[in-house]
């Protein structure tokens, strides 16, 4: 199969062709010429990302002088006193992206796993397919779907199951409005699924089959081949295809707002409402009258903005020390 | 490879299009934005109004009375929409002077689930006890007294706001902060406020659907969203000691009960008028434009649709389950048109 | 573990998997139910022709909404999908310390970002100095969505090719450019490919930031720099009425995005269809 790819290198026999100083000062050129596109690009993003830093923190500068740290610790939040506090949109955010994270990512693995290795082959396109469709159902769809078919199904199924059950936690405590945290965490899980899934796939598919091949040959069960040698080697691709879930997660905005009762608390149970960052952000923002109203909401952006940072560095932390560097590719 | 580039290229292609002009010679197309709550009649007249004036479109988006109020004072649009009034500080801000013409009237109403769809009636204050977290059984005596014919169950009140900011709420707290002084003093008024109690629901139809779906609740919505969802909406007390159900009728005869004490610039808040069949949690929605236009046509264009609006654009709303204005304010509001200028000179010739 | 036990668990596993696809298809399933049935007595060749009409007139359509989105989309993927996939190619190729690594932390963070956020940016930047809403600021705050995913699923999948290819193809002499968009980006073409869907799929159904940039426009746009309509924005304005007959339109609406995302996902992948590495 590498022979296959290897179907455009043809083209070297006709640079050959030139005299040798001419095709490399073309080279060359050609290798500047490129190097300059892919720097362009990269200082592009960068320039971009810093030029968002630096509005968000422009508006956001009122609001950070009225308040300072009192803004992360105090669950105040009263925009005709004039009054911010953020904690409970933190609280809901991490809360909330934590619950789709550990609901979507055995689950999309699982998955991923089955449609690239298990499932047989007439199966793979069109599900795959299925759930890339899934990526592009418009977010205020999933809320207006939540409140018609999920809220109704968690308030009268499932959250009294939940309390019979498990009640003594208290986790699982108080009235069954159905909207709430649980909501808010099941529809996100939905929405990350698409982006773990097929991201997994590829990753799964590309990893050479010789690696297969090796671990069943020294007598791996089918599982075993795909843990060995699979997903180790394509642990890094993976890990990608969880960070991009979950920053669709925190930064989800619409259908959370919809289902989770927008109510700035910190609770213990999951039957509670709740409030996210970016839920605040989009049922505010439009109306916010006061400037430092909306400068105390760009701060809640911006603080959205460190969180993803903390936990991007947290998690990547946790693969470094697990297992170091995972690469795939380059051994 | 060659074709990913061409397929590109079509894409350039496709977006560097200038767009197609709507039919006939180039239309002027005049943006709005701002309220959701009047979109749907704003639409309606925008699309009769070109049967009226076919060189002119008129494109109004919905992205709230914040977004309204914001981007005509930015002038990125040429008139803007709000349910809730400017402040002062607003108008202050804004580069020059903004008027506020009211075009339709709307009613908040008071909705709730319970077995049976009784026909509930409420004082204000209980109404503003209840969002306060003060009462919080349907079997609460004061409710009872207000509705002895009513079977009320022993469940909790399960309260609904609106999560986002919107005009429906500044009409909502505008009327408890009248009736309550506590409200007033702890709450306040405003598009968003820290409620006491109570779960968000985003939106007229997050409200709506929540107090549908789930037994003992109770919101506050509006009319339109009641009606057409099918919720029932209770009676509440006016400042005559007439319990008034919300309809069209009532809505309009807040307005025609404070017509005499009119503000000239309209920046005035229904709730709770005098009158005797007006219903008490009611207001205008007003266009926000410029009292001196910036550009001579588009201000032209703007004025003959103003007049426009007021006067036969008045027979849509109600189809639409909006109030139409009441008579003696169309006739204030009439003044007010008048005084748009262009560089100083009124721009609506003797009408 | 004896073999018996191990194959076992092989199967168990198997079986899980084989548990969670379903479950994974199945809120697919479910909302495509909702929207069919709420949505499939409103599609006919009016909606894909005309114009929006006021509630209770019949005929109205969504036609300048998709017209407006594929537009948007067409600018944002212009510039997003080259930027995305040369930093993808550079991440996973570069040899540097430390700017390799601000790339991709920075592509992480902005991935986190609310849709909303972008679009508040591009009302600055854009929206603000031009005095106007415009197609050209939706497409930028759509863009902007675009670019880091496909960036970090680009170097993800590059970073697969084996190391034996761009060895093999600087052996034979070949620039170091040709190898890297003729023979690795090809190579790696099926993967970059789905992280392009799945972004364009995120960015065709985004409304937030198209509120204040685009803004909406219920007849035909008149320049790039000026309003225009676009389908989430329209499915959301007719969603938060009161009116069952614009319901009704809005999971239309919903239909009609979903199928044009799944129509170009079907193109792109007729388009670059090919062999590539380890399939």
């Amino acid at each position: 199969m590498a022979a296959d790819s290897m179907a455009g290198v043809g083209a070297a026999d006709r640079l050959s062709l030139p005299p040798q100083a001419i095709s490399r000062r073309r080279a060359a050129l050609g290798d500047r010429i490129y190097r300059a596109c892919v720097l362009a690009s990269v200082w592009l993003v960068l320039v971009l990302a810093a030029g968002l830093v630096a509005a968000l923190c422009w508006e956001s500068w009122e609001a950070i002088r009225a308040f300072g740290l009192r803004f992360l610790v105090t669950s105040h939040w009263d925009p005709v006193a004039g009054e911010f506090g953020a904690l409970p949109f933190i609280y809901g955010t991490l809360l909330s992206s934590l619950l789709a994270l550990l609901i979507a990512v055995p689950l999309s693995l699982g998955a991923a796993i089955f449609l690239a290795e298990l499932a047989p082959a007439w199966i793979r396109p069109p599900v795959a397919f299925l759930i890339e469709m899934l990526a592009a159902v418009p977010s205020v769809v999933y809320g207006l779907w939540g409140i018609f078919v999920l809220v109704p199904w968690l308030r009268d199924w499932v959250q009294p199951a939940l309390a019979t059950t498990l009640g003594f936690l208290p986790l699982f405590q108080g009235p069954p409005y159905g909207i709430g945290m649980l909501a808010a965490g099941l529809i996100l899980s939905i929405m990350v699924v698409p982006y773990i899934t097929s991201v997994s796939r590829e990753v799964l598919l590309a990893v050479p089959g010789s690696q297969r091949e090796a671990a069943l040959g020294l007598g791996a069960t089918r599982w075993e081949a795909t843990r060995i040698a699979v997903l180790r080697y394509g642990r890094s691709g993976l890990i990608g295809a969880i960070l991009l879930g979950l920053g669709r997660a925190l930064g989800e905005t619409m259908a959370v707002t919809m289902v989770i009762g927008n109510r700035p608390e910190i609770a213990a149970s999951l039957f509670a409402p709740g409030y996210t960052m970016a839920s605040v952000l989009a049922n505010e923002f439009t109306e916010a009258t006061s400037d430092l109203y909306v400068s105390a909401l760009v701060e809640i952006g911006l603080l959205l903005l460190v969180i993803t940072v903390v936990v991007n560095g947290f998690a990547r932390l946790l693969v470094w020390s697990v297992g170091g560097p995972a690469r795939g590719g380059r051994e | 490879m060659m074709k990913k580039w061409s397929l590109l290229a079509v894409l350039l292609l496709a977006a560097a299009i200038p767009g197609r002009p709507a039919p006939a010679d180039a239309q002027m197309l005049m943006n709005g934005a701002g309220a959701t709550f009047p979109y749907p009649i704003y639409s309606k007249w925008f699309e009769e109004y070109i049967k009226v004036d076919p060189e002119v479109r008129f494109n109004y988006q919905s992205i709230g009375s914040g977004g309204g109020i914001r981007q005509i004072s930015e002038r990125t649009v040429d008139f803007g929409a709000s349910d809730g009034p400017m402040t002062d500080d607003q108008l202050k801000k804004a580069p020059a002077e903004l008027f506020h013409i009211p075009t339709v009237m709307g009613a908040v109403v008071a909705t709730y689930n319970l077995p049976g769809n009784p026909q509930l009636s409420f004082t204000g204050d209980v109404l503003a006890d209840i969002y306060l977290g003060k009462i919080t059984k349907w079997s609460d005596a004061r409710i009872k007294a207000l509705n002895p014919s009513a079977t009320l169950p022993d469940q909790s009140i399960v309260v609904v706001h609106r999560s986002d900011g919107s005009g429906t709420t500044y009409i909502w707290v505008d009327y408890l902060c009248k009736i309550s002084p506590e409200w007033d003093k702890q709450v306040g008024r405003g598009t968003s406020v820290k409620w006491p109690v109570g779960l968000g629901g985003k939106g007229n139809e997050g409200v709506a659907g929540q107090v549908k779906n789930a037994p003992g609740s109770l919101g506050y919505v509006e009319l339109a969203y009641a009606i057409t969802n099918k919720l029932p909406a209770a009676k509440v007390k006016n400042q005559a000691g007439k319990f008034v159900e919300p309809t069209i009728e009532s809505t309009t005869a807040a307005a025609a009960g404070a017509a005499k004490s009119m503000p000239s610039d309209f920046r005035v808040s229904l709730t709770n008028p005098p009158g005797d069949s007006a219903y008490p949690i009611a207001s205008f929605t007003w266009l926000l434009v410029y009292k001196d236009q910036p550009n001579e046509a588009k201000g032209k264009n703007l004025v003959k649709f103003l007049w426009w609006a007021i006067h036969d654009g008045q027979k849509y709303p109600s189809t639409l389950l909006y109030a139409p204005l009441p008579a003696p304010v169309v006739k204030e509001i009439e003044a007010k048109i008048k005084q748009i200028t262009y560089s100083g000179k009124p721009l609506l010739a003797a009408q | 573990m004896t073999p018996a036990a191990r194959r076992l668990v092989s199967d168990g596993v198997s079986g899980l998997t084989f548990a969670a696809a379903l479950l994974v298809v199945c809120p697919l399933l479910l909302i495509f139910g909702f929207l069919l049935y709420q949505g499939a007595s409103a599609i006919n060749v009016d909606f894909f022709l005309h114009l929006p009409k006021p509630v209770g007139e019949a005929g109205g359509g969504v036609a300048n909404a998709i017209v407006g989105s594929v537009i948007m989309i067409g600018l944002a993927v212009a510039i997003g999908l080259p930027v995305g996939i040369l930093g993808g190619v550079y991440l996973a190729e570069s040899r540097d310390r430390r700017l390799p690594w601000v790339l991709r932390f920075v592509a992480d963070v902005l991935n986190g970002v609310p849709s909303i956020v972008f679009g508040i940016f591009a009302y600055t930047v854009v929206v603000l100095p031009m005095r106007r809403f415009s197609a050209l600021a939706g497409g930028l705050a759509l863009g902007l969505i675009l670019v880091p995913i496909v960036l970090r699923t680009t170097e993800e999948m590059v970073r697969l090719v084996p190391s034996a290819l761009r060895e093999a193809g600087l052996g034979l002499g070949l620039p170091q450019w040709k190898v890297s968009l003729r023979i690795i980006i090809p190579a790696a073409r099926a993967g970059i490919i789905t992280g392009f869907m799945v972004a364009l799929a995120r960015i065709a159904g985004e409304t937030a930031p198209l509120l204040f940039t685009a803004l909406g426009n219920r007849f035909w746009h008149q320049g790039l720099d000026q309003p225009i309509a676009a389908l989430p924005l329209q499915i959301y304005a007719y969603a938060i009425a009161p009116y069952d007959d614009w319901h009704r339109q809005a999971w239309a609406g919903a239909l009609v995005l979903i199928t044009l995302v799944f129509l170009a996902s079907l193109a792109a992948r007729l388009a670059t269809r090919g062999r590539s590495v380890a399939r």
